[in-house]
């Protein structure tokens, strides 16, 4: 049915015959879905609205324990274990597996003390160790040069391509080893856009990525697979070249030529 | 006539007595104010803070007794209705949500809000003062706390709905556990709108009447014995200024003023909070 690359380098994330349903659906979003996602690369899940993108993606960091009675079942495995069991530390787990979300998250607070929230959370308090940290993050997240003078500011002053430069300076500041990106930049101007997009190519030579877009040449641009959701199947995932160029299913060349979607 | 020549007729008529309704109402209250002002600004002395009260007739008469009862009054009601408000406005929009129950404390809430005050004196006075045979500023206390606890939990449990979920999935997806969120992340977001209803709240209670004369009842002199009858500038106003005696009724004013600039006070900063809040969005 479908078309599944055999992917031999290692893997950063492994989904096995993962079923999703929200609490109080009578269907699945997610179906007997099994993917790899592989170790410092970038993976871009697309597919129409709807399709359950979101819905796998918020699986990776148990996002949907945060409301009751929704179902799950089969395996995600993430460093030799399955963390949709019940003994698995949530906390833990998010601090290796962090989230971009589609509009940015600022909290209410100083620019200084958002990309230090994460690091304090760990129990960080020496002030020079927060401090060489929170500028290393705002370095990766390119940030740095245009808040160096304002640390001390309130964080929801910023532009929004800014603000979600800060959340992903946030997010890499407690070192995760996977980033989840839901439509980073479906909120942000064109140039922002291009901002982020450089950003996530970059960070791949540290944290396994898997990015969600609604934007195909966005997919095309900075993936390194793609994945093609329809109804909560996973159609095909493989090269991101061979996606865009020879797909194998009909269904994700219909897709990627416009025919809906 | 054409429809939109009707339109514009109609659209100035609706104009014409919204601006005269508003206008009448704004008369009203300019006219209070300033008959407060006028005689409260007469009445006001030094005296009238340093002396307590004294029998009509005897010109040194003060409010230092009312002053100071009524601090405390509305201090340990404070003391007792913010925490519990506010914990209970969290609870409500965090732990609960959509819940039966929290429907319920909910509902309860905003019947409580609309329930006129003196029934909740007469409540404290058969639950408290009845058993215990006396008045005291404890039972007035009581009673302004239950005033005021559904004004903060409805505030605080709106003002912390308002708050984005994702702010809260995003202090979630950095491993924050529960109370973390909630008292860094939330807290904070919903500062500003929790201090207008803890201070709407507090103003509220501090113009209440009907249910201290069930409770803390009145004391003309200086008392700051929980545990004994109370004097409040609301009560003491009430006794004053509706007394015969001139010189009393010269505090009356007194009362009146200083009481309503304190309240008018608060719910201007409670103004000014949200205001704050929404011109930074
Ligand atoms: N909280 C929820 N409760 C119930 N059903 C939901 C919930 N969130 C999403 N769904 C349903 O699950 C399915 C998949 O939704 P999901 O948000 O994962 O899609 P998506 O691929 O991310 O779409 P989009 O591109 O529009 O973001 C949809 O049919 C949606 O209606
Ligand atoms: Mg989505």
């Amino acid at each position: 049915m479908a078309t599944i690359i055999e992917i031999n380098k290692e893997k950063a994330l492994e989904v096995k015959n993962f079923e999703f349903t929200y609490a109080g659906a009578d269907t699945p979003s997610v179906k007997k879905l099994s993917m790899p996602v592989a170790k410092h690369n970038i993976t871009a899940l697309i597919g129409p609205s709807g399709c359950g993108k979101t819905t796998l993606l918020r699986s990776f960091n148990r996002m949907h324990d945060l409301y009751p009675n929704n179902k799950y079942s089969g395996e995600i495995i993430f460093k030799d274990r399955n963390i949709l069991t019940s003994k698995e530390d949530l906390i833990k787990l998010r601090i290796q597996i962090g989230m971009i979300f589609q509009k940015p998250t600022a909290f209410p607070m100083s620019i200084f003390d958002n990309v230090a929230y994460g690091l304090k959370l760990q129990g960080i308090k020496n002030r020079t160790e927060l401090s060489t940290r929170v500028e290393k993050a705002l370095k990766d997240a390119a940030i740095w040069n245009e808040v160096k003078d304002r640390l001390k500011h309130d964080a929801n002053g910023l532009s929004g391509g800014q603000q979600q430069r800060l959340c992903i300076a946030r997010a890499v500041a407690v070192e995760p080893e996977v980033l989840l990106f839901d439509e980073p930049t479906s909120a942000l101007d064109p140039i922002s856009t291009a901002g982020i997009e450089e950003l996530i190519v970059e960070l791949r030579e540290r944290v396994s990525i898997i990015i969600v877009t609604h934007n195909m040449q966005q997919a095309a641009r900075v993936s390194d697979y793609t994945g093609f959701m329809y109804l909560g199947e996973l159609v095909e995932l493989g090269r991101t070249e061979e996606i865009f160029v020879t797909p194998k299913e009909r269904l994700t060349e219909e897709y990627i030529t416009g025919k809906f979607g | 006539m054409t429809h939109t020549q009707k339109r514009i007729i109609i659209n100035d008529i609706v104009m014409a007595l919204s601006t005269l309704s508003a206008l009448i109402g704004m008369g009203f209250l300019f006219w209070i104010l300033s008959v407060l002002i006028i005689n409260g600004i007469d009445a006001l002395s030094m005296s009238i803070f340093l002396n307590e009260g004294a029998p009509p007739g005897n010109s040194d008469g003060g409010l230092k007794h009312a002053l100071i009862g009524q601090l405390y009054l509305v201090g340990y009601a404070s003391f007792f209705g913010i925490p519990l408000g506010v914990l209970a406005g969290t609870y409500l929009s965090e732990y609960s949500q959509k819940s039966k129950v929290a429907e319920i404390i909910r509902d309860i809430s905003d019947i409580m809000m609309s329930a006129p005050s003196i029934v909740i004196g007469a409540f404290v006075y058969a639950v408290v003062v009845a058993p215990f045979g006396h008045f005291s500023g404890w039972a007035g206390t009581i009673a302004l706390s239950i005033i005021m606890l559904p004004i903060i939990l409805r505030t605080t449990d709106d003002m912390l709905q308002l708050v984005p979920s994702t702010l809260r999935e995003a202090a979630f997806a950095l491993g924050a556990p529960k109370y973390k969120v909630i008292v860094q992340v939330v807290y904070r977001g919903a500062k500003a709108g929790i201090l207008t209803g803890i201070l709407l709240g507090v103003a509220r209670v501090a113009g209440e009447t009907a249910p201290l004369l069930f409770t803390s009842f009145n004391d003309n002199f200086l008392n700051t014995d929980m545990s004994q009858p109370m004097a409040s500038l609301t009560v003491t106003m009430y006794n004053y200024a509706t007394s015969p005696y001139e010189d009393w009724q010269k505090l009356g004013w007194a009362a009146a003023f200083i009481l309503s600039m304190f309240i008018l006070t608060l719910n201007i900063l409670g103004r000014v909070f949200l205001l704050k809040k929404r011109g930074k969005r």
